[in-house]
């Protein structure tokens, strides 16, 4: 990882990747154990900073932190005396000043997260900035098709819908492919980010022609109040286009497994009876979001005590 | 205010096509003797062996922020930017707060760099009231206050009505309509261009279409009126060849494009740096190809620098809330002679495209040596290094996409109507 920031995968290599998948490992064992605790970062801060609301990612990094036994605080702006007279710069900053190992960020607007990594001493997460990337999210996906299939490399695996508003197809698309996968992005043209196949993936326009042969089907969630009427007609004609049931996911392989990050839309995105068994392993991938958070904690704010070593530049 | 000789120095006039060594005589705020061998006499002597004269850089588009966001930008320290880069005068936008849409706004802003700026300074009123692209100023009052231009620049005319009417109309005072043109439905909510970095970003893009649909607007509708339309920054491989092919059917269409569009691509906001943010954003390799053989080929007729000085803590904050806009007046001639060590200008051209032209476009004098013409002089370095450093500029603002950058070619000395106001060495001189 870039010092000991998380922020982008685009940013890691191959050799990193495999490190938090393989310290993953570790971790997930932790949580199969009757008391569910290590005390590795015990007597380290730890402050999920989430200017933008989230229930599931926040508990999960919070879960994930107290397992390692980190003091965990949560600061929500919208819920604390931050309004636009204080700048995110400023809060994080203020945040810094009480000394904490790791600070995780989420904001709505892209780059914010590394914005606050360079004018911070604390090693800084990205827990999902606009459409930028959510990276916790594609180590769990990684994470989660490597415990089903024994492997990445060779795989294909298909991301199907709203690619051009997605953190979560950007980040999955620069893990797998890094990892040897070939990577395919599924959607209608407007959803569809502009020159997305210089970052090395193929996309497609027919949902049919992007399963076939796919071992991974990844459903992203339609956010349906932003999007209707200007990227696509409605709700009923994308869930009949790219929403995914039984019948269409038979042009994937037959041991294809399916994926969303959630939350899900039942009957848009994804069909109701296939939400909630196998082939989907959705809640799999919830399980297995803290054990790769618990891995990105250590990896993170685990090596040296606060106040060790300064981060050259900053 | 006596007299100036400048000795020795390579004689840039492209009003008469000279370019060679020789020395200039100013004496009484003009030129009064130009050639080879002048003998010296009385007054200051100005070595200028090794350095460019050449008639004062004129920048068609600057924003002072005076009246109203004194904070950011000055007449003053606007002024003294300009001519530390070469400038010795500035067009200045319309969008102050209060905005330029009334007489008695132009005649403050006149007013206040009569007394305060060294740099001459050309106003811009607002085409229509308020800026909101809806009724058209009253551009015979402002025209006599002594505006010399009409734009919404910042904002776009979007009805196209009202653009022609505004077009139609300028015909009572014979000055340039400059478009902003962006089509803002197409712009949408569009932070940096609209392609593999908008992608990787994760930031919404802003499409090179938006320029060059309302580029195609405007071009028809200045054909229709007849008026002088001048196109503002052009970005686009698209709009540079809507404006050639309007130019050779006989459209009267003039254009500028900036120093950051010529040699900046929009890679450079992959750090999320939002001094790397401007409208129009900076765009791929082919668009500043385009840009580049436009100005070559004399398609965009000036060089300006858009100059938008913004505060610190406004541009430290989200990439898409930070305002767009970067300074340039200080930075221009050194960031632009990359052109002319490509080889894509001569020092003749280069020296046109910020003198000649865009006085002339103005309609106002200088952009010549001629003996009789105002003495409005620069001197050009351009082998100068130096390490450009906001904080140590001029100008109240610091959102350069160039700060810490090492920089080759400088203004050396700049002269308003015969008076020395800056050389490199001792600073800004006067007021």
């Amino acid at each position: 990882m870039t010092g000991r920031d998380l922020l982008a995968i685009e940013d890691l290599d191959r050799s990193e990747l495999e490190r938090i998948l393989e310290t993953s490992l570790r971790m997930e064992e932790v949580g199969r154990r009757d008391v569910k605790k290590v005390p590795t970062l015990r007597g380290r801060t730890l402050i999920n900073l989430f200017f933008e609301p989230s229930t599931r990612t926040r508990t999960s990094f919070e879960i994930a932190g107290k397992r390692l036994s980190a003091d965990v605080v949560n600061f929500s702006p919208s819920s604390s005396s931050l309004t636009k007279a204080e700048g995110i710069l400023d809060t994080a900053m203020t945040l810094d000043a009480m000394d904490p190992d790791a600070v995780v960020v989420r904001h709505k607007v892209a780059g914010v997260p590394k914005r606050i990594a360079d004018a911070l001493d604390a090693p800084v997460i990205n827990a999902g900035d606009g459409a930028h990337e959510h990276p916790t999210q594609a180590l769990l996906d990684l994470f989660t098709v490597w415990q089903e299939k024994g492997r990445i490399d060779g795989l294909t695996v298909t991301i199907i819908g709203d690619i051009l508003h997605s953190r979560v197809a950007r980040s999955n698309l620069y893990a797998f492919s890094k990892l040897g996968a070939e990577v395919r992005l599924a959607a209608p043209p407007t959803m569809l980010p502009p020159a997305v196949e210089s970052l090395g993936v193929k996309a497609y326009t027919s949902l049919r022609e992007a399963l076939e042969g796919a071992d991974v089907v990844m459903l992203l969630r339609i956010q349906q109040e932003r999007l209707a009427g200007c990227f696509f007609p409605s709700i009923r004609e994308y869930a009949t286009a790219f929403g995914l049931d039984r019948r269409k996911l038979r042009f994937a392989k037959d041991d294809a497994i399916v994926m969303h990050p959630g939350p899900i839309n039942r009957g848009v995105e994804i069909a109701h009876d296939l939400a909630d068994q196998r082939p989907s392993v959705i809640l799999d991938q919830v399980r297995n979001g803290v054990a790769v958070r618990m891995a990105v904690l250590y990896l993170c704010a685990g090596r040296t005590p606060r106040g060790g070593v300064r981060r050259e530049g900053s | 205010m006596g007299r100036i000789w400048i000795r020795g120095g390579r004689l840039l006039d492209p009003a008469s096509g000279c370019d060679e060594v020789g020395d200039l005589l100013v004496e009484d705020g003009r030129i009064v003797a130009v050639g080879a061998g002048l003998e010296a006499g009385d007054g200051d002597v100005i070595d200028a062996k090794g350095r460019w004269v050449a008639p004062g850089f004129v920048d068609l588009h600057v924003h002072l922020r005076e009246p109203g966001e004194e904070y950011k930008e000055d007449i003053a320290s606007g002024g003294r930017a300009g001519v530390a880069g070469g400038f010795t005068a500035l067009v200045c936008m319309a969008n102050t707060h209060p905005i330029n849409d009334d007489p008695s706004v132009t005649e403050y802003i006149l007013d206040r760099a009569r007394q305060e700026s060294p740099a001459r300074v050309y106003p811009v009123a607002a085409a229509t009231r308020g800026l909101a692209g809806e009724v058209m100023t009253e551009m015979v009052a402002l025209f006599e206050a002594g505006v010399v231009a009409f734009s919404d620049d910042g904002k776009t005319i979007m009805d196209s009505n009202v653009m022609r009417r505004v077009l139609e109309y300028s015909g009572l005072v014979r000055v340039p309509i400059i478009t902003h043109a962006e089509d803002r439905t197409l712009v949408c909510d569009g932070v940096v261009n609209e392609g593999a970095v908008s992608t990787r970003l994760g930031l919404p893009g802003n499409p090179a279409v938006a320029e060059v649909v309302h580029v195609a607007r405007d071009l028809l509708l200045a054909e229709l009126s007849g008026a002088h339309l001048h196109v503002a920054h052009v970005s686009t491989a698209g709009a540079v060849a809507l404006i050639r092919a309007a130019r050779e059917r006989g459209v009267h269409v003039t254009a500028e494009v900036t120093p950051h569009h010529l040699t900046l691509l929009d890679e450079a906001a992959l750090g999320y740096d939002t001094n790397t943010k401007m409208a129009p954003p900076l765009r791929g390799s082919s668009d500043v190809e385009a840009c580049r053989a436009g100005i070559a080929d004399g398609t965009i007729d000036a060089i300006a620098t858009d100059h938008a000085p913004h505060a610190v803590h406004e541009k430290d904050v989200e990439f898409t809330a930070a305002p767009p806009g970067v300074i340039g007046l200080e930075t221009a001639v050194p960031v632009t002679l990359d052109l002319v060590r490509q080889e894509q200008l001569s020092p003749l051209e280069w020296v046109r495209r910020l003198s000649t032209n865009p006085t002339r476009i103005i309609g106002r004098p200088g952009g010549s040596l001629a003996v009789g013409a105002a003495a409005d002089l620069v001197l050009i370095d351009p082998d100068r290094h130096w390490i450009y450093d906001p904080a140590k500029g001029y100008s109240k603002s610091r959102n350069s996409p160039w700060a810490g950058r090492e920089m080759i070619g400088r203004a050396t000395v700049t002269i308003v109507g015969g008076r020395l106001v800056y050389d490199v060495d001792r600073g800004v001189l006067v007021p």
